[in-house]
């Protein structure tokens, strides 16, 4: 028997674990997949816990659900990687050898990177919302609060989901708003870029956004440390910012199994190929997701294009042919506004998100870079798209590729 | 592709004034670009210049995290060189392209 080992049974691995049993013939190859966890969480939902939009119930369910029939499943954490004699070592001591290996272990908050973050205000003034954990605390947190400084931090970049902060504030302005509390809240937005988001258009767009929402952006702020004493942040360059509550999306690492395998760069994201998707050094071995130093967002629908052509690619490798299909880093996001609205933003590595609309040239029905209200029923369909499509590899009917048609230039 | 003159020679730059061509690149173009962005150079930044310049070469991540956990210089002393934004600044006059870090 041959065997393809699978890392993480996150969302990469779980898609790549449907998508693989139903094309490698079950009589040739064996499928395992590894995971520390057994809960599978659907991650986009901690945005709407802390406002109670979600509960518990939306966002955690048991992975097995989700993995299919004839996968080996084994949760247990993982030591280490052994690229060089095709082997796995994990935590309990078991041994696994594969001919072909995916790794999709994500990428995973680091609070302790930022001193004074973790402190003796953590989850009581200071809350991430990254975390199922975090954003379970918040929820608690907001149903009284009365305010006055709600500073938004982001530590570095990358992070998943770079709107997810966006759209966080939003939120916070209509939710506030509804509660008769908003005179009384000021909302900060403290980020290390140079405006709201990575990219030139989609930053003065939603820049202009906070502008008219009443959100302060206060750009090109590198956190050093917090001052827990005074409740501020400071940054390197020795600015302060006072906070109430401080909501901070901590410096995201890859898994630190990935530096003790020696795969990765100094944050331990995994060196890869960003058009193969292959591991530099070890032509076996390939990334999905979060886990690899794809510059392009780590974002489930990022890890949802790249299922396609990792399929592709690993099919072309075990068949021992070249490998024929490359990614162009598609990334497609659902902002949530407020208020019931949402923008939508498609993009890719050479092309920055622009105007338009989105699948269909004129049609839509989703607008691209402007406010509406079918972009928030988007967001909230991808919810269900999420647990009952896109995991279990399904067809969608949005191509892996970005495509120019019905954008605006 | 838009053309700047820095010390007497034309280079290559893109919208934001980042040069595209590293190979351009001299110790007198990095004083004028740096004198563009308020920053005197001293032996202290070009040393730093050439060590980004290799790690960019090597098609190494370039962040102020990366940099400043390098060995080679700390976050604090980063910002001092270079003050406000490090990173963006030291890339512009190290002649190598804006890090595509931020996505
Ligand atoms: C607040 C928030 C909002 C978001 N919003 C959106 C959105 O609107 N749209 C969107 O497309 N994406 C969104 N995302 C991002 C999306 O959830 C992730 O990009 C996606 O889930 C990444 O998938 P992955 O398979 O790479 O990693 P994950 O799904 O995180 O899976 C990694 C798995 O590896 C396992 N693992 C890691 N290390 C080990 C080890 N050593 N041993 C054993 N197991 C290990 C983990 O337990 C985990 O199950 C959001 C994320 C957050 C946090």
């Amino acid at each position: 028997m041959k065997k393809l080992l699978i890392l993480g049974a996150g969302t990469g691995g779980t898609i790549m674990a449907n998508k693989m049993r139903n094309l490698l013939e079950r009589d040739e190859w064996d499928i395992t997949i590894v995971d520390q966890h057994k809960t599978h969480y659907y991650q986009p939902g901690f945005l709407f816990m802390p406002f109670g939009y979600y509960t518990k119930h939306d966002v955690v369910k048991p992975k097995t659900n989700f993995l299919p029939f004839g996968v080996n499943v084994i949760f247990q954490g993982i030591e280490r990687i052994d690229a060089t004699s095709d082997s796995v070592h994990l935590k309990d001591g078991t041994l696994l050898h594969y001919d072909f290996l995916i790794i999709a272990t994500g990428t995973r908050t680091a609070p302790e990177e930022t001193p004074g973050l973790t402190g003796p205000l953590w989850h009581k003034n200071i809350f991430d919302f990254y975390t199922y954990e975090g954003a379970e605390a918040l929820a608690g947190f907001f149903k009284t609060w009365k305010g006055r400084e709600l500073v938004l931090n982001i530590a570095d970049m990358p992070i998943k989901c770079p709107v997810a902060p966006l759209e966080f504030v939003m939120f916070a302005d209509a939710f506030f708003t509804e509660r008769g509390l908003r005179n009384d809240i000021n909302i900060t937005y403290v980020t290390p870029m140079s405006g709201a988001f990575t990219k030139p258009r989609a930053s003065k767009v939603l820049g202009e956004l906070l502008v008219q929402k009443n959100i302060k952006i206060i750009p090109d702020f590198y956190i050093e440390k917090v001052d827990n004493e005074k409740k501020a942040i400071v940054s390197y360059d020795e600015r302060e910012i006072p906070f109430d509550c401080l909501i901070s999306i901590p410096v995201h690492k890859g898994n630190p199994l990935i530096g003790r395998s020696g795969l990765g760069d100094e944050m331990d994201f995994v060196k890869a190929d960003k058009y193969t998707l292959q591991q530099v050094e070890f032509p076996n071995v390939f990334v999905i997701g979060d886990a690899g130093n794809f510059p392009t967002s780590k974002a489930g629908s990022v890890v949802h294009f790249q299922a396609d052509v990792l399929t592709e690619n690993l099919m072309c490798a075990i068949e021992n042919r070249p490998l024929t299909d490359k990614f162009d880093g598609h990334s497609n996001c659902y902002i949530e506004t407020g208020f019931g609205k949402g923008a939508l933003i498609d993009f890719n590595y050479d092309t920055e998100p622009l105007p338009g609309s989105f699948p269909f040239p004129g049609i839509g029905p989703f607008g691209l870079l402007k406010e509406t209200r079918t972009n928030h029923y988007g967001k909230l369909m991808f919810r269900w798209i999420y647990w009952h499509i896109l995991l279990k590899g399904k067809e969608m009917p949005i191509d892996s590729k970005m495509t120019m048609a019905g954008k605006k230039m | 592709m838009a053309q700047k003159n820095f010390a007497g020679i034309s280079v290559d730059v893109n919208d934001e004034g980042y040069m595209t061509n590293p190979s351009q690149w001299t110790k007198d173009i990095a004083r004028e670009i740096a004198k563009e962005e308020g920053i005197e150079l001293t032996e202290k930044h070009y040393s730093l210049l050439e060590f980004l310049r290799q790690k960019q070469a090597k098609g190494e991540s370039l962040t102020i995290r990366s940099v400043g956990t390098s060995g080679f210089i700390d976050i604090k002393g980063f910002y001092q060189l270079f003050p406000g934004a490090p990173m963006k600044k030291a890339a512009k006059i190290a002649g190598i392209p804006k890090p595509a870090s931020c996505v």
